[in-house]
């Protein structure tokens, strides 16, 4: 312990008339975790519809797109399948991926919200590292989309997609890390994007190509069948990795290039979210200042 | 740590936009246990400079020290010390009075025990007990305005600033405010500034600096700024037109 903080000890002890109440210790840090992921959880369960579109969207995938197209997609024995599967069990995994991706871009969305309203300004004056507030913003995010994509997998149960009991289990890790990773972006991205509005060109230039330049909807080999740049394309996106990683871990199995991949870029995307949003370095303040004040 | 340490020192704090100074050169101290206000048009730069003194920008150049404690070299220390009221309203709406104070609490690492008997406390103290369970969105602006205050204050800072907390709100609902802050001052022995452009809220007695353009203009007791006779209104408006003609 430095002089310096000694003095500053000594001297919350001898003035406890405020003194500070909290705690800025890992005990503190986790309280702070948790009242964030609470508040997130919160902000969810009180927006019923936000819970009931999160739903109905891999829905309406399972039960008209699959039924549509099993009989013209036939999805071939690959791993992790030991024998042909129905095509409805094939693109379950993707759909519950799919739902974290839409959340984690929903994170995003509500972070650029809460910039715009200010109760970011709330969550950024605490005094935790920035990126362990952002951790904890993220890992909240990832609380909301899990429930939502166990949510989706309770309903798919009862439509012939039943998975190993087990893999339940298995894939939770799964989820995490492809929730961390696909929320990791997101941050990354609600740095960027200035106003609300332009929100909608984060939906058609990132959703959009991630979800069908992926392993989602159809297995890579019948990709490569067509283009072998697309299905390069395919491989290098980081959510066909994410989709591998909860479909084998469904089954119980790990995908090491998968879970490489998916680590990695959630490293990569969360270190630059942290840049992004660091008040000296980042993005935030050369982004221009309050109305009338900046240039 | 000697007393003679202020609650909250900016020293030289510069800040750009691009090519425009947002601050410049700007010094001032808020000493333990007073209300300072910080006059200034809008534009002035008080938002820059709250922004600054909160972290959310970095100051590019100049020191900023709450309680000693420096904001480059111990940020979280100088931000446990530190409560604020934006200007633009942070509550989230869709949860209740108590959600938002307990996530408060959570940000400054409270326990949900400590935080529920300290939040009863404050609701107490600004008049709106009754309204712990309610959702943000069924209150007034008046209202909602004493629970950001309320908030503020959950982690025992010593240090309180607030960015014109008052605008928009009726007679009676900033009047109301104004003396929920000075009596925090004068029983707690709070340090606040108080950013406004407001002059019915400021007194005499209170230490004031007039920001414009950037640059500070004026600092003392409200009553020295306000000299020889004129209200302090009127010594603003001087101020600014001076400071508005050198800049030209």
């Amino acid at each position: 312990m430095t002089s310096t903080s000694r003095v500053v000890d000594l001297e919350t002890k001898v003035q406890p008339r405020h003194g500070q109440l909290g705690r800025l210790d890992t005990v503190g840090y986790l309280i702070c975790l948790g009242g964030i992921v609470r508040r997130e959880l919160l902000r969810f369960f009180n927006q019923k519809e936000r819970f009931f579109s999160a739903l109905v969207r891999p829905l309406v995938w399972l039960f008209i797109f699959a039924a549509g197209f099993r009989n013209t997609l036939g999805v071939s024995i690959e791993p992790p399948y030991q024998t042909y599967v129905l095509y409805e069990v094939y693109v379950v995994p993707g759909l519950a991926v799919m739902i974290q991706l839409f959340n984690g871009m929903q994170s995003s969305l509500s972070m650029v919200y809460d910039r715009e309203v200010g109760s970011m300004k709330v969550l950024l004056t605490s005094p935790y590292p920035r990126w362990m507030l952002l951790l904890a913003k993220l890992i909240a995010g990832v609380s909301v989309s899990i429930v939502q994509a166990y949510a989706f997998l309770a309903v798919a149960y009862f439509w012939e997609t039943d998975f190993p009991p087990l893999g339940y289990l298995t894939a939770l890790p799964a989820f995490l890390a492809a929730g961390l990773m696909l929320g990791a972006i997101g941050l990354f991205l609600s740095s960027l994007v200035r106003q609300l509005e332009n929100f909608a060109s984060v939906m058609n230039f990132v959703i959009f190509p991630m979800f069908f330049a992926s392993s989602a909807l159809y297995p890579l080999w019948r990709i490569r069948e067509s283009s072998e740049t697309l299905y390069w394309i395919c491989e290098c996106n980081p959510f066909t990795h994410a989709v591998q990683l909860v479909r084998f871990a469904l089954y119980q199995q790990l995908e090491p290039l998968s879970c490489a991949v998916v680590v990695g870029t959630t490293l990569a995307f969360f270190a630059m979210a942290v840049i992004a949003y660091d008040p000296g370095r980042g993005l935030m303040a050369r982004r221009g200042g309050p109305a009338g004040e900046a240039s | 740590m000697s007393d003679d340490v202020p609650a909250l020192l900016v020293a030289d704090v510069g800040h750009r936009f691009g090519t425009r100074a947002a601050l410049d050169d700007v010094s001032m101290r808020v000493e333990r246990g007073t209300f300072t206000a910080l006059l200034g048009p809008n534009g002035a730069g008080k938002t820059t400079l709250f922004s600054v003194i909160t972290r959310l920008y970095n100051n590019q150049s100049g020191r900023v020290a709450i309680f000693g404690h420096g904001l480059d070299r111990e940020p979280s220390r100088a931000l446990a010390r530190l409560g604020v009221v934006f200007q633009a309203r942070t509550l989230d709406t869709d949860l209740t009075v108590e959600q938002n104070l307990l996530y408060h609490a959570s940000l400054h690492g409270i326990p949900r025990r400590t935080g529920k008997a300290r939040i009863g406390e404050l609701l107490e103290r600004v008049g709106l007990a009754d309204r712990r369970g309610d959702k943000v969105r069924t209150l007034s602006g008046g209202q909602s305005r004493r629970i950001e205050i309320a908030r503020s204050l959950v982690h025992r800072p010593d240090l309180l600033l607030l960015d014109e907390p008052t605008v928009g709100l009726d007679l009676e609902s900033r009047a109301g405010i104004v003396a929920i802050v000075r009596a925090l001052v004068r029983e707690e022995g709070l340090s606040v500034l108080w950013a406004t452009h407001i002059f019915e809220e400021i007194r005499p007695e209170d230490d004031a600096v007039v920001l414009h353009l950037g640059r500070i203009v004026a600092r003392g007791t409200a009553g020295s700024i306000a000299q020889g006779g004129e209200g302090l209104e009127d010594a603003f408006r001087r101020l600014v037109a001076a400071r508005g003609r050198q800049a030209a």
